[in-house]
Parts: C-alpha cells; sequence; structure tokens
C-alpha cells in the first residue's frame, strides 16, 4: 500500500517513522540497521560528517544485503573512526592514501568482478580528498564507469589537518589559509572553486546526487538508489562541521538545513548526465540566517558590516535557485 | 618452448603464465611493450578471469593493484622513470600495508633532463620503499624472475619490483625458454592472501598508527625482507628443479674466486662485463664480476662472502647519488666493511650512455694497476663539462645547461666505439 500523506514535524525535515508503516521507516530506524560506523569513534561533538556516514554507511549496507567493502580517503572520517588499536568500522574496510580512494575501489570492484562475487564497492572521502588531491583518480573512475558509489563528505574544507582551503570551501569563509586581513579581508575570494557534482555529471555518469545530513530520509533514499545501479555513481553530502566553522555542536542540522532553504546547498539528483529531480524549498530563507550562526563568516557582520559581500553570496544562492528550479515543487526527490 | 622473441613480450608471456586477476597500467616507454602483450592477451582469453584496467596515472595504476590485492585478486602493473616516481606514494603504501602485488620496472633514467633511455636512478629511489627489487641480467631471467617474484611476494605478502633494463633487455630479441602452463602451475600456487577485505570476516586495513606500535609494524616490514634473505635461494632452487634453469637467487659470482680485482654490478650490464672478464682473464689478468641479483633485501653476507678475497672491488652502476656519489657502492662498502678494501664507484652508462667494452677494458686495466679513483665516471666527456664551467663562470645568465651542453655536443646522438 502506497502511503500518500507526507509526516514532516513542523519546521523541519525529520518524519515520524513510527507513523510510516515498516517497510517505508528509514534505515536507522530499523532494528537491522548494522551500525556500520559504530559508537566510539573519535569525531567532535555535533560532527555532520560522522552523522552522513553512518546513515550513507547503514543504507549501503542495507541496499548491499551487508555483502559491502569500503575504501576510505585520509581525512576526518578515516582517523576518528580508526585510532589505533580501535576500529569503528564493521564491514571490511580499508585505507589507502589521501589521493587515490577511487582508484582502491576500483580495484577492489575488479577483484569482485574477477572473483564472480556480487560484494559492493563503496569509497568515501572529504572535500578536499575528493575535490582536490583525489580528483584524478575519481575522474578516471567515473571515464570508465566503475562499478564503484563514491560518496563526498564536504565539510568545505581541510578539517583534518586544522580548516585549510579546498576547492569546496566558499566564497568569503574565514579558513586558516583564508584568513580575512590584507590583501583579501573578506576571507576565501569569490570566482573560485568547484562544483564536483556537475563535474560529475559531464562524465555522464548512471547517477549524481547531492544530499545533506539535514534531510536524512532523502540521503539513505539516494544511497538506496544509488545502490540499485551498476557503474560509476556519485553522492555529494553537505556536511557542517561545528569545529571548522565555528558553529554550535547543537546547530549541525539547523545549519545544513539553512544551507538547503537559503539555496546556498541545491539537492538535487541526476543520471547520465541530465537533472532528473531536486528538493524544493518551501519558503527561501535570507542567506543571512545561515551565515551569521558560523564563526567562519564573522567577520561579514563585525562593523562595518560587509553587506555587499552578503548580498554577493545572496546572488550565489538566487542563481542556485534559478539554475536548478529549487522553488518548483515538481521534482522534489523523495 | 623456445622462442625468439622481444624481451617485453617473454615478459608478458610469463606473466600471462602466473594467471594474474588484475592488471592496471599506464603507458610510459619502455615498458608500453609489455602492458600491451598483456592486454592483448587478455582480450584474447588467454588469460582469464582477468580484469585489465586502461587508468588516467601510474599513480591509479598502483591504487587500483592495492585495492585489487586487498580484494584478494592477484594484482600486477609496471612502470618505469617518471612514472614510477609518480606512483611514490602509492609505492610506500603497498608495501605499508603488505600487499604483494608485483612490478615491472623497465629501467629508465629520471628527469630532468627528461630521457627516455636506461639507468637504475628510478628503481633506486624506492630502493627503500620496503619492495623487494630483484635486478634481471637477460631476458630468460626476467621472464623467470616475475614468475619466482609471484611466489616470493605471495610467501611473505611483500610486494617485489622486477626491474628489467629498458631498451638494452625491453626491447632486445632474444632466444627465451617460455615454459608451460603446467610448470608454473606446479611452481605457484593460487593466491592465498594473508588479509582480505571479505563481508563475511570483515577486517580494518589501513588504520591509523601511533607512535605506540608505529615501529613494530615497520620492524615487522624489515623482518619481512630479512626473511627473504632467506626465502629467495630456496624458490631460485625449487625454480630449478621445476624448470632446470638457474635464474634468480641473491647474487651472482662469475670467476670471482681467486680474483684480485671482483667488478660488482646490477641488471643486464654484466653480461658485457662477464666478456670482458673473459678476455682479460685469457690475458692472464686475476678478475672477476659480481652480479647482484637481489638488492633489496640486501644481501650482505653473501656480497662479503664473495668479495672476502679480493683485493680490489669495482662498482660499476648506472646511478648517481648528487652530492656523494655511488648507491650500489656504499652498500657493497658496508658489506665489506672492516676488510680494509678499496671499493671504487664508477658511475656508468646514465640516460643510456653505451657502457662498451672498449671502455670496460680500459678502466679494468687502470683498476689492475691500482690507478683508480674513489669515484669515477665512466666516459665521461670532460671538455664538454669543463666548457660549460667555464660558462658558468663567465657570467650570471649563462641559460640552461641542458641546452648548452647539446650545443656544444652537436647533432652526434650517440658515439659508440
Ligand atoms: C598526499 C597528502 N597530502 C596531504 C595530507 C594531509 N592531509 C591529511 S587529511 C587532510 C585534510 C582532509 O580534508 P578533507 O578531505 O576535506 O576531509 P575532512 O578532514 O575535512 O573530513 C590533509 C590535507 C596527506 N595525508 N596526504
Ligand atoms: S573537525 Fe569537523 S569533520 Fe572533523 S571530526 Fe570534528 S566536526 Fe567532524
Ligand atoms: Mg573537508
Amino acid at each position: 500500500m502506497e502511503t500518500t500523506i507526507k509526516f514532516y514535524q513542523t519546521d523541519t525535515f525529520t518524519v515520524g517513522n513510527r507513523l510510516l508503516s515498516e517497510a517505508e521507516r528509514s534505515v536507522q530506524a530499523g532494528m537491522q540497521r548494522t551500525n556500520a560506523l559504530n559508537s566510539g569513534h573519535r569525531a567532535c561533538q555535533g560532527c555532520g560528517e560522522a552523522l552522513g556516514a553512518r546513515f550513507a554507511v547503514d543504507a549501503a549496507m542495507r541496499a548491499a544485503g551487508n555483502d559491502l567493502i569500503a575504501c576510505n580517503a585520509t581525512g576526518c572520517l578515516e582517523v576518528f573512526s580508526t585510532p589505533y588499536p580501535e576500529s569503528s568500522w564493521q564491514l571490511p574496510w580499508i585505507h589507502s592514501l589521501f589521493g587515490n580512494t577511487a582508484a582502491v575501489a576500483t580495484g577492489v570492484a575488479a577483484a569482485q568482478r574477477v572473483k564472480g562475487t556480487k560484494t559492493r564497492v563503496l569509497a568515501q572521502g572529504g572535500d578536499g580528498g575528493t575535490t582536490d588531491i583525489g580528483f584524478g583518480c575519481l575522474s578516471g573512475m567515473f571515464e570508465r564507469n566503475d562499478d564503484v558509489l563514491y560518496i563526498c563528505y564536504d565539510n568545505e574544507a581541510y578539517m583534518n589537518t586544522g580548516v585549510q582551503r579546498s576547492s569546496a570551501t566558499p566564497p568569503a569563509a574565514r579558513t586558516a589559509t583564508t584568513v580575512p586581513v590584507g590583501q583579501h579581508p573578506n576571507g576565501n575570494v569569490f570566482g573560485k572553486g568547484k562544483s564536483v557534482p556537475l563535474i560529475a555529471m559531464a562524465h555522464e555518469i548512471p547517477y549524481v546526487a547531492t544530499a545533506s545530513v539535514a534531510d536524512l530520509r532523502d540521503l539513505e533514499a539516494k544511497v538506496t538508489k544509488a545502490m540499485s545501479i551498476h557503474g560509476a555513481r556519485y553522492i555529494h553530502i553537505h556536511v557542517p562541521c561545528p569545529l571548522g566553522w565555528g558553529a554550535d555542536p547543537a546547530h549541525t542540522i539547523k545549519l545544513a538545513r539553512l544551507a538547503i532553504e537559503s539555496g546556498l546547498f541545491p539537492v538535487f539528483e541526476a543520471e547520465h548526465g541530465e537533472i532528473t529531480g531536486h528538493r524544493a524549498i518551501r519558503e527561501q530563507v535570507p542567506v543571512e540566517d545561515y551565515l551569521k550562526l558560523q564563526k567562519r563568516f564573522a567577520h561579514l557582520f563585525r562593523n562595518p558590516k560587509q553587506v555587499e559581500v552578503i548580498a554577493q553570496l545572496q546572488a550565489i544562492a538566487d542563481r542556485n535557485i534559478r539554475r536548478f528550479k529549487l522553488l518548483e515543487k515538481r521534482g522534489a526527490a523523495v | 618452448m623456445l622462442k625468439q622473441i622481444e624481451g617485453s613480450q617473454a615478459i608478458a608471456e610469463a606473466i600471462g603464465l602466473c594467471r594474474p586477476e588484475v592488471i592496471c597500467a599506464y603507458p610510459i616507454t619502455p615498458q608500453t611493450h609489455i602492458v600491451e602483450g598483456l592486454g592483448q592477451m587478455v582480450d584474447r582469453g588467454e588469460i582469464s578471469p582477468c580484469e585489465f584496467i586502461n587508468v588516467e596515472s601510474e599513480f591509479a595504476a598502483l591504487s587500483v593493484a592495492i585495492g585489487a590485492s586487498a580484494a584478494g585478486a592477484r594484482s600486477y602493473t609496471a612502470t618505469a622513470s617518471q612514472g614510477l616516481l609518480f606512483m611514490a606514494e602509492a609505492v610506500y603504501n603497498a608495501s605499508g600495508l603488505g600487499l604483494p602485488i608485483v612490478m615491472t620496472i623497465g629501467n629508465r633514467a629520471i628527469g630532468a633532463p627528461i630521457n627516455i633511455w636506461n639507468d637504475h636512478q628510478d628503481s633506486l629511489s624506492m630502493r627503500d620503499s620496503g619492495w623487494i627489487q630483484l635486478y634481471a641480467e637477460t631476458n630468460q631471467e626476467a621472464a623467470d624472475l616475475h614468475i619466482q617474484a609471484f611466489r616470493l611476494a605471495e610467501e611473505l605478502s611483500v610486494p617485489v619490483m622486477v626491474c628489467v633494463d629498458g631498451f638494452i633487455l625491453t626491447h632486445a630479441y632474444e632466444r627465451v625458454d617460455i615454459p608451460a602452463q603446467e610448470q608454473v602451475d606446479a611452481y605457484l600456487p593460487p593466491f592465498e592472501p594473508r588479509q582480505l577485505l571479505d563481508p563475511i570476516h570483515p577486517v580494518t586495513i589501513g588504520a591509523m598508527v601511533g607512535p605506540e606500535a608505529f615501529m613494530e609494524v615497520r620492524y615487522l616490514a624489515h623482518y619481512k625482507q630479512m626473511q627473504a634473505l632467506g626465502l629467495i635461494p630456496e624458490l631460485a632452487e625449487a625454480f630449478q628443479e621445476q624448470f632446470g634453469r638457474d635464474s634468480g637467487g641473491l647474487i651472482k659470482p662469475y670467476r670471482s674466486e681467486d680474483a684480485d680485482t671482483i667488478v660488482v654490478a646490477l641488471g643486464s650490464v654484466n653480461g658485457t662485463i662477464k666478456d670482458v672478464v673473459d678476455e682479460l682473464r685469457e690475458a692472464g689478468m686475476s678478475i672477476g664480476s659480481l652480479a647482484i641479483c637481489t638488492y633489496r633485501p640486501f644481501p650482505h653476507k653473501a656480497v662479503r662472502n664473495a668479495l672476502e678475497h679480493a683485493k680490489r672491488i669495482v662498482v660499476v652502476e648506472k646511478s648517481l647519488a648528487l652530492g656523494i656519489g655511488g648507491i650500489v657502492a656504499t652498500d657493497v662498502q658496508m658489506a665489506v666493511a672492516g676488510l680494509h678494501k678499496p671499493v671504487h664507484t664508477v658511475v656508468a652508462g646514465l640516460g643510456g650512455r653505451p657502457i662498451t667494452r672498449d671502455s670496460l677494458r680500459k678502466l679494468f686495466h687502470r683498476a689492475d694497476a691500482g690507478h683508480l679513483e674513489r669515484l669515477e665516471f665512466l666516459d665521461l666527456k670532460h671538455d664538454v663539462v669543463h666548457e660549460e664551467i667555464a660558462r658558468m663562470e663567465a657570467g650570471r645568465r649563462s641559460g640552461p645547461i641542458a641546452e648548452n651542453i647539446l650545443h656544444s655536443v652537436g647533432t652526434v646522438a650517440s658515439q659508440i666505439r
């Protein structure tokens, strides 16, 4: 039986699981969830990456019938999950290097083909490991259409080494290498950086999606969908980092949601290079609401308030809304 | 089966007989013919099941091999020169993780100046990476060493580099005995990984290790290298039993038991050296040679025993540790430490400069007469060097050295006498 009613609680996207039929409940809500990234790891309080990874990997585990191997790039996720001699990982897991994760996953997938197993392969890395140093290997894996689901946990900087700028760092953000002083009083400069989801689409791979820890059911659904497809797949998950963003750990989900609702982080899906759906914004919020909760943007609100810079960021959000048709109800994912 | 065959093709056929399951490659001269050969064998179904993966870089090539090996597949790649340096981070990673990957190095110089010809600077730059390094003297040995390499790698769970002189071996047509599949199957059992990415028994591979255990992990990697010192001669012996050929092993002394002068070298130049030794022996000189087949682990004891009776040791090496001199010679010196023998370093054949019998003959005569310097450069064009030094001293903007030198050398590409 199809359930047509939506059970979102007021002002959040949290779905009341108990109101849904068993089959429709989230993976995390189920007793069968694998806890593939088990508790006891060393992530900071409120870490969006830990949350996103837990939901993503468990959803992938369920979709694969627990027959899954994970490859991991160097970065927070790798470091906080495997402090010697402990490991949080409840699935076969390999960390090789910072920049080669997609290629390692290709190798693991090739071994499965040779051995004739049905084991699925997941690769994961941070934004630095994905959009910068690992980009060559990632593009190669896409281009060959290797049977790998690659997940990027985008916290918008090199967090593990102490918050340096990556090509996913938003304009105006303060990082340790884009300090708002001297020639660049507004932090990270405008007009740089790249969108790897769009670049992934240019490879015309079977599936590309963005997702966020603000909407964990959507995230689970996208991982599940990605796992139903073979070939190269890419999911880019927005994961706030309280430490790197200078935010209250209690605001992780709130920030992720404001990033979506302002239009700064567009949530969409694409198949074979074409956008097939997006997550609609019910009501656009001003980017200021998002920015002012984070110390990395604090310099924009000090006397005098950097009205023009904030307007530039608002323009980026507005452009995303036009480009991805985020205010149109049609085509909402999930 | 005896074949008149290109070295690269012989190597490819030997690798094919080892039943590799994942082969990944990125092209670089002079490795290309090996992986082209393998790709065609996979396409024709002669190696099956096997995945041949064209990757976007050498860094990816070895990384794919790392993933495949950790997932239990017998994995192979090949590279040379710039490619080996491009994958350097993964080279250390493969050995650090203890993955038994086999990789051919078609030995080639490292730029700048860019140069496609043979020397040993590439593989020697990775001598401390934890890979076993075997150096082939002939194409027969190159083929045979690959078969031994897979067994060695998998028994110890250590990666192995088989170093084959670019062009001199890779592109030379020689008679090579290609073994039968049954023989190789009898010698090389299926791959039984020590560690495996297995959903039934999940393990974490590549966890972060701090000061509390890093030394121990590194020590065990060294321990495996020491184990290899014992295992390599055993595998060479077993190889001889199975295939009836003496290939591989730690070292190969030649007419050196009673020799006053012993010449030490890696790889194919040993062929030329042995010819000159024969010549000079006939003329009454007390000379012999020692080929080092296993360079990592370095067989100190075997080398020391082989050199103990010599009056002088001449290391002819195709590499140069800038700012100090010989690379191989430094290890040889350590092997004969305390024996108070002069060890001469002769840097030769860099960037493919031919090492001729004529030059070696003159060199060995000077050695025999006790006239060798501690560090020499065989057939170095001193006039060209002095001209450039004078140019540099004459003014500030002296320009790119390589270009200047090419001007003074002229268009003569090689001057083989
Ligand atoms: C080749 C190489 N360069 C640099 C580093 C240092 N390094 C380790 S983790 C890291 C930052 C990771 O950033 P990201 O991929 O965004 O992941 P995050 O920690 O933010 O989750 C860096 C720069 C490294 N380990 N290897
Ligand atoms: S620094 Fe950020 S990404 Fe890293 S563990 Fe802490 S909150 Fe998570
Ligand atoms: Mg990051």
